[in-house]
């Protein structure tokens, strides 16, 4: 008998012809894995669904006449097709999951899975936020307990829990520094903020109803601590300051920033979205500060979910813990938890500057960043924030020879590296860089921020990554970074290989299309 | 450390590549006198996935489990069925572990569904346009608030007592710092809502009328005559919806005239998870598309002239404006905001419109049953899903034992309302496609031992 041993042909044969990329077309203008996905306006229909719903009972409604009979068109998919929409469009996305993202300021580390099955416990999960406290003794022992953490981590006294996000944290400080100046019958207006600040600083001051000036930088990247002293005074509120700031480097005139604000009658807001640096390692109960908030999403590895959700508590020092906003968590001596909220405030709480939100805040990201916690303890997260540290100056001095790093000289940086665009050539940008990355299959690092440096690239490489993931990512960003000081005009044009080439963003502004129109009315817009 | 990959030699190469001595060396900046000497104190070591594990579930534990007893809390938060793909979807890892899309090449994914996402939103509300989502429902509402003074040019919002009492809670909080002026009450025991007073309020001065449909107490009104007499004074109508699922059955606020259309999403596709995070929804009309917070997602074209899709219109956002933004809002509720477009879509109008029914007729049934208790009136002349008992005595111990008896009855309105008085009186009561017949039959049981 006869085996047959040829099996399939693997081997290329021989002399093929191989053309040019640009001549191979398609037929659906795809690329093997590379897919696209049509909208569910386009492939699906409102009679057409996903669920199987069991029959309500054969009883009049009492809608009070109110019933909805005009169609609502919003069109359905099987589970099947679902399925395969959202994977289709989940390959069209970078992500941690996907390769390193040196995304400055943002802390993209690895989001670990186990704080993922934790919050899904039907404990955490499936409980109503107005359940009697007394169904719910697990939940406030667990925000109580991260509140412990937080307050451990920071030393300080007190911490917000409710804060939805970075940027409500900001807002939930600065209400606690104006009820604080209120107490005491002093009305001031100003809120000072370095020129480098990320922009919901002097947003959040404004949402607040405080007026913002700028404190300028010194030529080491810090905060100009004469400008700051001269400019103190009455009107002066308090200050804004992000630390370790977004030039990635350490204030490390902090406490006396924070002495000549307090002597001048002021309170002081640290920024913490930076946490990350020193977490561990310093507290910032240490450096003066009366109120911080902390990116769960950022230092405790919460995920970001394609922009959000975040949760942002906020530590307070002694002289704003009483003005905090409700409800929080207290334990009794019998080991209780008590949740303090409109119904329970009793007198010791009656400074409290009120509810910022409804319910209790995020507790789907307690539960993963109390995960993370335990998982890294007081060791561990020491070794995250120095591991962060180190990969930040092994990039910056892997690279400052090749990108104009502005204020390498003046030491070492903290957990982001900062270049500018200094000597690229023929006109190209940070954008350009910035695509190129891309198309070497690296998310950009953050562009154009802060908006001190020209040109500004912020790369923070994060404790999660390996030698060999960084040594990677070096060998790609030398490489696109030579292009950019040689002109390499193919740049200009990049992203060449991601799904998407440049994209127009003037348009979009000019005539916003922010919802889904039936092709006839596109047709119309048109003419 | 089983997330940190460096090793010891690692460390060691990278400090030498560095030209640094020590890890020490890196943090010179920081003073000497504020580094700690070793792992901050009392704290735990690090642990593995076991230890941790066997942590977090004895705090789960502790907690009484809506699907695991009868089960009747709304309030602002409801507890629907979520389909099991909703959840594998947001866990893919390219969309869990993404970043806010401001490198729209490499993030069509998200884009697409935030797209969609504000397509299936304006539609549910019946408005032109909306955003790619906010906190939650109580952040959005005072938003919404806001923005009607920036349009307006006016200070006076008027609130209806129909509002949820956290929601007011914020607004109060915000407009004590920036000076708006607020008119709210506390809701009346009464099947009529509000309406006809709030229409004697609008003036010249008022910039915008804040009514909730359905409304705390469960209640559905025409919103129609309010819209008129608001639009007759240059005013706005914010409608806030706390029960997505409803527009399935009832009028979408837009077409009854609403100017801005905000929301609690939670119901499609997030959970309970006790009280967040959750995700607002925020939509109007298109001429105050300018005047909106939060982020927004266009569509427009690439180099070739592909379609595609891009954060846009960020002139009104802090990142660009600073202190001028409309908002300070950056991070929002982009995964919560996934889960609330998979669980739609894999819903369609079709299916929404019959869950909306089946949580209705269900109410329906659940009413007749527990108004037949001798002590239990309705107060309700219309609902959706909820509606709110009056009993003849203070709910909240009720409430309280009921639990104890492994029976989550409701949501007191004296928990709400502390120094309400008769409020005190008055049970919300939630029926969603998750309640069983068992599960009324059980409170009917228990009411009856309490009031009898």
């Amino acid at each position: 008998m006869n085996m047959l041993t040829e099996g399939r042909p693997t081997k290329q044969e021989e002399n093929i012809v191989m053309p040019e990329q640009a001549a191979l077309k398609t037929h659906t203008g795809n690329r093997a894995l590379m897919v696209d996905e049509p909208l569910i306006f386009e492939t699906g229909s409102p009679d057409r669904s996903g669920v199987d719903l069991p029959e309500a009972p054969a009883v009049e409604s009492r809608l009070g006449g109110l019933d909805r009979d005009e169609a609502i068109s919003i069109p359905g998919l099987s589970e099947a097709e679902a399925v395969r929409h959202y994977t289709r469009l989940s390959r069209q996305n970078y992500a941690i999951d996907v390769g390193l993202f040196p995304l400055g300021s943002c802390t993209m580390k690895h989001n670990p899975r186990l704080n993922e099955r934790m919050a899904r416990l039907k404990g955490f999960s499936d409980i109503h936020p107005l359940q009697p406290v007394d169904s719910v003794q697990g939940a406030l022992e667990t925000i109580y307990q991260l509140a412990d953490w937080l307050k451990t981590l920071t030393g300080m006294p007190a911490v917000a829990m409710s804060p939805k996000a970075g940027a409500h944290g900001e807002l939930c400080g600065i209400l606690a520094i104006r009820s604080a100046l209120e107490a005491r019958g002093d009305a001031r207006e100003v809120i000072l903020v370095p020129e480098s600040a990320h922009g919901t600083n002097p947003a959040t001051a404004a949402f607040a109803g405080y007026k913002v000036e700028d404190i300028p930088a010194n030529a080491a990247g810090r905060v100009d601590l004469d400008a700051l002293k001269a400019r103190l005074g009455p009107d002066v509120a308090g200050v804004m300051i992000t630390n370790p700031n977004t030039c990635g480097l350490f204030e490390p005139d902090m406490k006396a920033i924070s002495d000549a604000v307090h002597d001048a009658g002021g309170l002081v807001y640290c920024d913490g979205a930076n946490f990350n640096a020193i977490v561990g390692r310093v507290r910032p109960g240490d450096l003066g500060i009366d109120a911080m908030h902390i990116n769960l999403h950022k230092t405790f590895s919460t995920p970001h979910g394609g922009g959000g959700p975040g949760s942002g508590p906020v530590v307070f020092s002694e002289a704003l813990a009483p003005y905090a906003p409700l409800p929080f968590v207290e334990r009794s001596e019998d080991g209780h938890f008590h949740l303090v909220e409109e119904e329970t405030a009793e007198d010791h709480h009656e400074s409290s500057f009120g509810r910022m939100v409804a319910f209790h805040g995020q507790m789907g990201m307690f539960t993963r960043a109390l995960t993370y916690m335990l998982s890294h303890g007081a060791d561990g997260l020491k070794q995250v924030s120095e591991d962060a540290v180190l990969n930040a100056n092994y990039v910056l001095r892997s690279m400052e020879d090749l990108l104009e790093a502005p204020f390498a000289k003046s030491g070492p940086c903290m957990h982001e590296a900062l270049f500018s665009d200094n000597g690229f050539a023929n006109g190209l940008t940070t954008l350009d860089l910035a695509k190129g990355l891309i198309d070497e299959g690296y998310h950009p690092m953050t562009m154009y921020f802060p908006l001190v440096v020209h040109g500004a690239m912020l790369v923070e490489p994060t404790e999660t990554e390996s030698k060999a993931a960084i040594d990677q990512f070096i060998g790609a960003l030398r490489s696109v970074a030579e292009r950019a000081k040689a002109g390499d005009e193919l740049l200009k044009s990049a992203p060449h290989f991601a799904p998407r080439r440049r994209l127009d963003e003037t348009q979009a502004a000019r005539k916003p299309i922010l919802v889904w129109q039936e092709p006839e009315e596109y047709a119309e817009a048109a003419e | 450390m089983r997330y940190l990959p460096l090793t010891p030699n690692d460390r060691q190469d990278m400090l030498a590549t560095i030209g640094a001595n020590s890890i020490d060396d890196l943090f010179v900046d920081v003073p000497e006198e504020v580094q700690l000497d070793g792992p901050i104190r009392d704290l735990p070591m690090h642990a593995g996935e076991m230890a941790v594990e066997a942590h977090m579930k004895k705090l789960a534990k502790n907690n009484s489990a809506a699907g695991d007893m009868p089960f009747f809390l709304g309030a602002g938060a409801y507890r629907h069925h979520v389909p099991a793909s909703v959840d594998h979807i947001i866990q893919r890892g390219e969309f869990l572990t993404a970043y806010t899309p401001y490198q729209p090449e490499i993030a069509q994914g998200t884009l697409q569904t935030l797209f969609e996402f504000q397509t299936q939103v304006a539609r549910l509300f019946g408005v032109d346009v909306a955003n790619a989502s906010m906190y939650d429902g109580s952040t959005a509402c005072w938003e919404a608030i806001v923005m009607a003074r920036r349009i307006t040019k006016r200070g006076k919002a008027i609130l209806s007592s129909g509002l949820h009492p956290h929601y007011v809670s914020v607004a109060k909080t915000m407009a004590r710092f920036t000076k708006d002026q607020l008119v709210s009450e506390v809701p009346a025991l009464e099947a009529a809502t509000d309406g006809a007073d709030l229409l004697n309020q609008i003036d010249d001065d008022t910039s915008c009328v804040v009514v909730q449909y359905p409304d705390i107490l469960g209640r559905i009104s025409d919103m129609s005559a309010l819209a008129e007499k608001a639009h007759s004074h240059k005013a706005l109508l914010i409608a806030v919806v706390t029960e997505p699922v409803a527009l399935g059955a009832i009028k979408a606020p837009g077409d009854m005239g609403a100017d801005i259309v905000v929301g609690e999403g939670q119901s499609l596709g997030v959970g309970l998870q006790f009280g967040g995070p959750y995700v607002g929804l925020f939509g109007c009309k298109q001429k105050y598309v300018r005047q909106m917070p939060g982020r927004l997602c266009g569509e427009t074209v690439d180099a070739e002239g592909k379609r595609g899709f891009v954060l846009t219109l960020s002139t009104r956002e802090q990142h660009i404006r600073r202190e001028k933004a409309t908002s300070n809002i950056c991070t929002n509720s982009g995964l919560c905001a996934l889960a609330f477009t998979a669980h739609m879509t894999l819903l369609g109008e079709k299916g929404l419109r019959e869950l909306a029914m089946l949580n209705h007729k269900k109410a329906v049934v659940a009413v007749d049953r527990l108004t037949k208790i001798d002590g239990v009136s309705l107060l309700n002349g219309s609902f959706f899903n909820e509606f709110t008992l009056v009993l003849d005595k203070d709910t909240r111990p009720i409430v309280r034992k009921l639990a104890d008896q492994k029976i989550l009855a409701g949501v007191s309105l004296g928990r709400l309302y502390p120094d309400a008085g008769e409020l005190a009186h008055g049970l919300i009561v939630a029926i969603t496609e998750t309640t069983c017949d068992e599960d009324v039959e059980a409170l009917v049981a228990a009411l009856e031992g309490e009031l009898a």
